[in-house]
């Protein structure tokens, strides 16, 4: 399989090119842009396969830049990496579409890993957001709304999942986990999708009230 | 020492002047009465006496707010009043006349005099004691209220004062031509100095929230400077060591979290994931291998709870030594009354079932420590594969 074309959205100029110097060989990096609106442009134009986003940029955030991208170009595949790990940034980029979150102190061979993993279509998570999104499902659904048709799954992780999500917090790799649960990789990287699907559908309002309830950063 | 005299409020018929003696004098007030009531009767001496005492003497409550007066305006204007009128009465008895003309208005000036200078003058230049706490929650609009009815009065009264005497001199119709003319001055002068005393004032409010702004800004350029700063010059400094200038960094970024999230390490560290993070940060300044924290639910910490944290602080510093430099990963989770950590490194790993003489601590101070709190340790290593311990207390402990 070729190397995934690569866009590396970010404010800092510093933290852009280090990405690049790191990721060399490993992926092939096409374009990079410091605003919405410069990312809104050079996506469209260079038509990656990943882009690495950042959640705040300096005239909006990660999820505009998933809002404007998406409808035109529904290939490109978004993966936030932040040192801003506010639950509901983290939680509002997730659910405008990217398919994982991870760090920015992220281990180079790691940040390949994953940019490889959502461009295969995967989900990455990294510990910081599967404890985010345990602390999110804890506790019982909410009941359904009676304006929409319910849908129960849609609002609580299963006990695999759990487990899953629970390995991830503790530091296991996808191949860790499936050895551990004795179920295969593939298996555990369905789980993952899942809980993102679950993540970015639910109606639960821990997800969409987070920011003024919790107040977690990191 | 006997108390001193004081008004008695509670237990007094009038002003509680005899209530007030027959206590200092530590008798029963009656007696007290039957005197006072004799000498006013008798001669007359005894109202005087009485209403200069009534103002002279502090009450109860005056007492107890140290000097702020709380008798009414009222009370006061007609205490003075009426002791101005009984002096002027003693001297028109004695012979010496004194005019109707000068009579009433001096008893009003009295009765205004005194409102005004125990209200403003006589209290402003007594250092004011800070107000008692927990007696008045609230003293100050109060006492500011009190104040301003008390000086209106005391002015109401000076006026009054004046037009009785102007009544009396027959002068008043003279008179009104002057208060009439002083008064449309007045307005005119209050309508070319109200912009100016606006915007006095708008720009004084402008004053006060540009001199807030500027303290957050010293207060935050304080805090930089003592953290950011200070370790950007550290980690300048220390540029030949990666793993210092490293540890440094993330040293940095944990505090400087913590203050952004508004958690102060007094309050959080009874709490189970600010306790765990402020252990973490302790083996991470000292072992110099980063560890991370993932904390979900918290709660408060117990014994128990206390017992776990010291126990993964201790799996932690295990980590940190023998995981050779790989990071730890720390995953925390309170719900349902219960407590699970878990401490993870991705170091070489030992043969669980022959623990090496080096690792009695983990023995000693995890596992044990753990059983003896009601808990429960288990360690999960092989070679190759990195060391897990687990910690649970409470549930399925």
């Amino acid at each position: 399989m070729s190397a995934p074309r690569v866009v590396v959205v970010d404010d800092h100029a510093l933290f852009r090119s280090g990405v690049r110097a790191e990721l060399e060989g490993h992926v092939d990096i096409v374009g990079d842009a410091g605003s919405v609106e410069e990312a809104v442009g050079v996506i469209a134009q260079a038509r990656p396969d990943v882009v690495l986003l950042d959640v705040h940029l300096p005239d909006g955030s990660g999820a505009e830049v998933i809002a404007r991208v998406a409808p035109e170009h529904p290939g490109v595949r978004f993966l936030a990496l932040s040192v801003s790990d506010a639950a509901e940034d983290v939680i509002a980029v997730i659910r405008a579409g990217a398919r994982g979150y991870v760090t920015k102190s992220i281990a180079v061979d790691e940040l390949a890993d994953a940019v490889h993993r959502v461009h295969e279509g995967d989900a990455v998570f990294s510990p910081r957001l599967a404890g985010f999104v345990l602390d999110a499902f804890a506790g019982a659904p909410p009941p359904p709304r009676v304006d929409e048709r319910p849908d129960p799954d849609l609002e609580q992780l299963t006990a695999r999942e759990r487990e899953v999500l629970q390995h991830l917090a503790r530091g296991y790799l996808y191949k860790e986990i499936a050895h551990r649960l004795g179920i295969s990789t593939k298996t555990v990287e369905a789980h993952v999708s899942a809980v993102l699907r679950k993540l970015q559908l639910s109606n639960r309002h821990e997800l969409s009230r987070w920011a003024t309830t919790r107040r977690l950063v990191d | 020492m006997r108390a001193p005299l004081r008004r008695d409020g509670a237990r007094g018929v009038l002003g509680g002047v005899c209530a007030g003696i027959a206590r200092r004098l530590g008798i029963d007030p009656l007696p007290v009465r039957v005197v006072a009531l004799v000498l006013a009767v008798a001669g007359g001496i005894g109202v005087p006496l009485y209403l200069l005492a009534w103002a002279a003497v502090p009450g109860d409550a005056e007492a107890r707010t140290m000097g702020r007066s709380r008798r009414s305006a009222v009370e006061i204007a007609l205490g003075v009043g009426l002791l101005a009128i009984a002096a002027l009465l003693a001297l028109r008895g004695m012979g010496l006349w004194i005019s109707d003309a000068i009579t009433w208005p001096l008893a009003l000036v009295a009765g205004g005099i005194a409102l005004l200078w125990r209200g403003g003058i006589l209290e402003r230049s007594q250092p004011l004691p800070a107000p008692p706490p927990v007696d008045d929650e609230q003293p100050e609009p109060a006492e500011r209220v009190a104040n301003v009815s008390r000086q209106g009065l005391g002015a109401a009264l000076f006026i009054a004062a004046g037009l009785v005497f102007l009544q009396a001199t027959g002068s008043l119709s003279a008179a009104r031509d002057v208060v009439l003319a002083a008064i449309v001055v007045a307005i005119v002068l209050a309508l070319i100095f109200a912009p100016w005393t606006l915007r006095m004032a708008r720009s004084l409010t402008v004053e006060r929230a540009e001199r807030i702004r500027s303290q957050e800004r010293a207060e935050l350029a304080a805090h930089l400077h003592d953290s950011v700063l200070q370790t950007l010059a550290l980690m300048q400094k220390r540029a030949d060591d990666p793993r210092e200038v490293a540890a440094l960094a993330r040293a940095q970024e944990r505090e400087l979290r913590a203050w952004l999230a508004g958690r102060t390490p007094a309050e959080g560290e009874r709490r189970l994931a600010p306790a765990l993070e402020a252990a973490a940060a302790d083996v991470e300044a000292t072992y110099r291998v980063p560890v991370d924290v993932v904390a979900v639910g918290d709660a408060d910490l117990d014994t128990a709870g206390e017992a776990l944290v010291a126990a993964a602080r201790e799996a932690m510093v295990n980590a940190a030594k023998f995981g050779e430099g790989s990071p730890v990963a720390v995953y925390a989770e309170a719900a349902d009354g219960g407590m699970q950590v878990f401490v993870r490194d991705r170091g070489p790993g030992f043969d669980a079932d022959a623990v090496p003489a080096d690792r009695r601590g983990l023995r000693e101070s995890v596992i044990g420590r753990m059983a003896r709190h009601g808990g429960r340790a288990t360690v999960t290593s092989a070679p190759g594969a990195g060391t897990e311990v687990e910690l649970v207390i409470g549930r399925d402990a």
